[in-house]
């Protein structure tokens, strides 16, 4: 008897097992069904030109002669490239500039809103966030404008002071010509992630340092700052990866100032050039994966001195 | 304002390189027809004929079309405008790359014909037809559009240079049309003595412009040796060339010339508030004024043309800027029915008479440009002036043609870099000649050219 429930026992245990495994299949089907849509996708149009790119990367191509394999050739050729060089050396320092500015700026703003609640608030969060809605091509062919000696409004207020306007589109102030347009397009969006992130920190921690005779300031500083830093490491990540493939607006004002920006102002205006412009798809992908290197490079050190203590790596 | 100066450019060259996306406002970007016959801008009348695609920018582009079709019972066109200028050449350029996508036959401007021919994107027509057209054209015109005795292109429309230039400013300050470039920078200085305006304009961005007015006073640029192909000769700075630098750079450091970027609304609204007293253009720049709004309202009647200063006033030497060819493209499927295409489209009178009506193109089919219509011609925006007669069409039967580059692009960038330096005060203008030919020189000798 004893023997015969036991086995029966064994055999419903396989039984289950069988349908369990059956049970595990089809989920495993599924979730690949379920992932398949974007997997397709992302092999598709970001793993497989990535990797035809690399490939293209490793030719060198030129107008008489043809194409010829060089392995790493045209990375040695890159990384002594002038143009290239000067172009990454651009936005390197472009980062330094504009991504503290435009990190101030949103924390400031989302600071302000955070704490003060009145009608304005929203409105302001709207308009603050406004430019970012815009996009990048007609903000710069606005600030283009708005830069013109003859339309925009500078040379009319540098007027009143009789004084003369300074001139964005030349050599030397072009730089701060761009700083002051990337701020304008980025610091509302940053401020939307930041003053999110303020919205989901627990008000009674305020209390509680209230309690304890904290200030507006030190909850500001000592409470709400230490508690959005990973929000704050979120965005400056994202603003350094995109600020260092800038492309957008250059491209555009180089059509109203073409002596001042050229066409290798920066690492990814070359690589257009390069690819579309000169026929060199080779080189200009190759361009394309060394400003990829320069961005991991630069992306891997910032975390790394930004890293808690014992955290992570 | 922007857009329109994009637009209305047709025949002007492609300013400053690459992509002019703020400029180049066009209908069907990115709706590149290619080879694919299917989807046309304009609607094929006898569809049982073989089809040959074609992309081109010309703004009367549909009604020339329509004749074509109308007029052939062997062939129709269907047309595609992808872009005017660099839109358009950057994605030829990826379809050349590609393999696939180019269009049979293709609207290029002559100065870029090299640039396609040398990777074998062209097919040279020559034994398609050219010796029944020869005629139609003047030597200088198929000048700009052979290589190595190749014919890569049909001319269409031309830039034969002049010196536009304001009527009243001129009366106010007493000066006449300067013949010589000396009596240039004299009426210059004498009108900035005065007071007045500027009186012209160096772009950095037109490298074109300098290059032609470098080879009116004798520079030779790129030479090609038609047995060899993988050698060029590249002179951009011998004493002629350095000269013309020179010459413009000293115009601008005493401030007697602006330096601003052309064919943009800066330099436009300039034009249209008189700050300029002369525009050194071509032909094509009439039309292309009037569609930026210059020349209207009170300013109706303020402009006039006179020949492009010379040098030597007794040895005179045409120059020209801009203008566009049709060529048959190595993709086309059938070369033969192309080249019919390349040579006959914008090739009828009804189509040429609207095309210099309409101030859309200078022709250079000697069928337009001799008719005594265009050549009698008042000009509305000079006037009534008879600039065809007086100025433009001289100037275009004296082209001899030049030889362009086979890497224009980098050559023009390079170029608008030099100038941008000489006009910042980095280089003299000898200098900016020297670095233009070590950069360019060093830039062929890596693309594998032997440069002599």
């Amino acid at each position: 008897m004893t023997l015969l429930i036991e086995e029966s026992a064994a055999r419903t245990q396989k039984k289950t097992k069988k349908v369990r495994g059956k049970v595990r299949l089809r989920e495993h089907v599924m979730g690949w069904l379920f992932v398949g849509p974007f997997g397709i996708v992302f092999l598709a149009l970001l793993i497989a030109p990535l990797a035809y790119a690399f490939y293209l990367s490793l030719w060198q191509k030129k107008l008489i002669g043809g194409v010829s394999f060089v392995f790493l050739g045209n990375y040695v050729k890159a990384f002594t490239d002038p143009t290239f060089l000067s172009g990454v050396w651009f936005v390197i320092r472009f980062s330094l500039v504009a991504i503290p500015l435009q990190i101030i700026v949103a924390l400031v703003m989302a600071l302000i809103l955070d704490g003060v609640t009145s009608l304005f608030t929203r409105f302001s969060r709207l308009m603050i966030f406004l430019p970012y809605a815009i996009p990048t091509v007609i903000g710069a062919v606005m600030w283009g404008f708005l830069y013109s000696k003859s339309f925009g409004p500078l040379s009319d207020i540098f007027g009143l002071f009789g004084a003369t306007a300074p001139d964005f589109f030349s050599k030397n102030l072009i730089f701060y010509g761009l700083v002051n347009i990337v701020t304008w397009q980025w610091s509302g969006y940053y401020m939307i992630i930041l003053y999110a992130a303020l919205q989901g920190i627990d008000p009674a921690l305020y209390e509680a340092a209230r309690m304890d005779g904290a200030g507006k300031w030190q909850i500001a500083l000592r409470i709400k700052i230490p508690l959005i830093a990973p929000a704050l490491l979120l965005i400056l990540v994202f603003s350094l990866i995109g600020t260092l493939q800038f492309f957008n607006e250059p491209q555009i004002l180089r059509n109203l100032a073409a002596g001042t920006i050229s066409p290798g102002f920066t690492p990814n205006m070359y690589a257009y050039q390069q690819a579309f412009g000169l026929a060199n798809f080779t080189y200009g992908s190759a361009i394309s994966f060394a400003l990829g290197g320069v961005v991991f490079a630069c992306v891997y050190l910032f975390l790394f001195f930004t890293r808690k203590r014992r955290s992570f790596f | 304002m922007l857009a329109a100066a994009g637009v209305l450019a047709a025949c002007a060259p492609d300013v400053g390189g690459g992509s002019s996306t703020a400029g180049g406002n066009t209908a069907s970007a990115g709706a590149a027809g290619g080879n694919n016959a299917s989807n046309c801008t304009n609607t094929i009348p006898k569809k049982d004929l073989p089809v040959v695609t074609f992309w081109g920018w010309y703004p009367n582009m549909q009604l020339v079309v329509d004749n074509f079709n109308k007029q052939n019972n062997e062939v129709q066109v269907c047309w595609t405008n992808v872009g005017q200028g660099g839109d358009e050449y950057d994605k030829f350029q990826t379809a050349i790359s590609a393999g696939t996508g180019a269009p049979d036959v293709i609207m290029i401007e002559a100065d870029r014909i090299p640039t396609f021919q040398i990777q074998n994107a062209l097919v040279d027509i020559k034994k398609y037809g050219y010796d029944a057209v020869k005629d139609n054209y003047s030597a200088g015109a198929w000048k700009d559009v052979t290589i190595r005795d190749g014919i890569y292109g049909v001319p269409v429309d031309g830039g034969p240079m002049a010196m536009i230039y304001r009527k009243d400013i001129f009366e106010k300050y007493k000066i006449t049309p300067p013949k010589t470039w000396a009596e240039y920078e004299r009426a210059a200085q004498k009108v900035k003595d005065a007071g007045g305006p500027l009186f012209g304009d160096l772009g950095a961005n037109v490298p074109a412009v300098m290059m032609a007015l470098q080879i009116q006073k004798g520079a030779h640029p790129f030479t090609y040796d038609p047995a060899k192909p993988e050698t060029i000769g590249i002179k951009l700075n011998d004493q002629a060339s350095k000269d013309v630098l020179e010459y413009w750079g000293r115009l601008a450091k005493k401030g007697l010339v602006g330096t601003q970027d052309q064919f943009t609304p800066e330099y436009i609204a300039g034009v249209v508030n008189g700050k300029y007293a002369t525009y050194i253009s071509a032909a094509w720049a009439p039309g292309y004024l009037t569609g930026a709004g210059v020349g209207k309202g009170e300013d109706t009647g303020t402009w006039a043309v006179a020949p492009l200063p010379q040098w030597d006033p007794d040895n005179p030497v045409q120059v020209n800027w801009g203008g566009s060819a049709f060529s048959v493209t190595s993709q086309a499927k059938n070369p033969e029915l192309a080249a019919k295409v390349a040579y006959g489209l914008y090739a009828d009178d009804e189509s040429l008479t609207d095309g210099w009506t309409n101030q859309i193109i200078f022709p250079l089919n000697l069928k337009a440009l001799n008719s005594s219509d265009f050549v009698n011609a008042k000009v509305a925006f000079f006037d009534g002036q008879q600039a065809n007669k007086e100025v433009y069409v001289p100037a275009a039967n004296a082209y001899q043609g030049m030889t362009y580059a086979p890497f224009g692009q980098y050559y023009y960038d390079a170029m608008t870099k030099q100038i941008s330096a000489m006009i910042e005060g980095s280089v003299t203008g000898s200098q900016a000649a020297d670095r233009l030919q070590e950069d360019v020189v060093n830039y062929a000798k890596e693309q594998g050219f032997t440069v002599q």
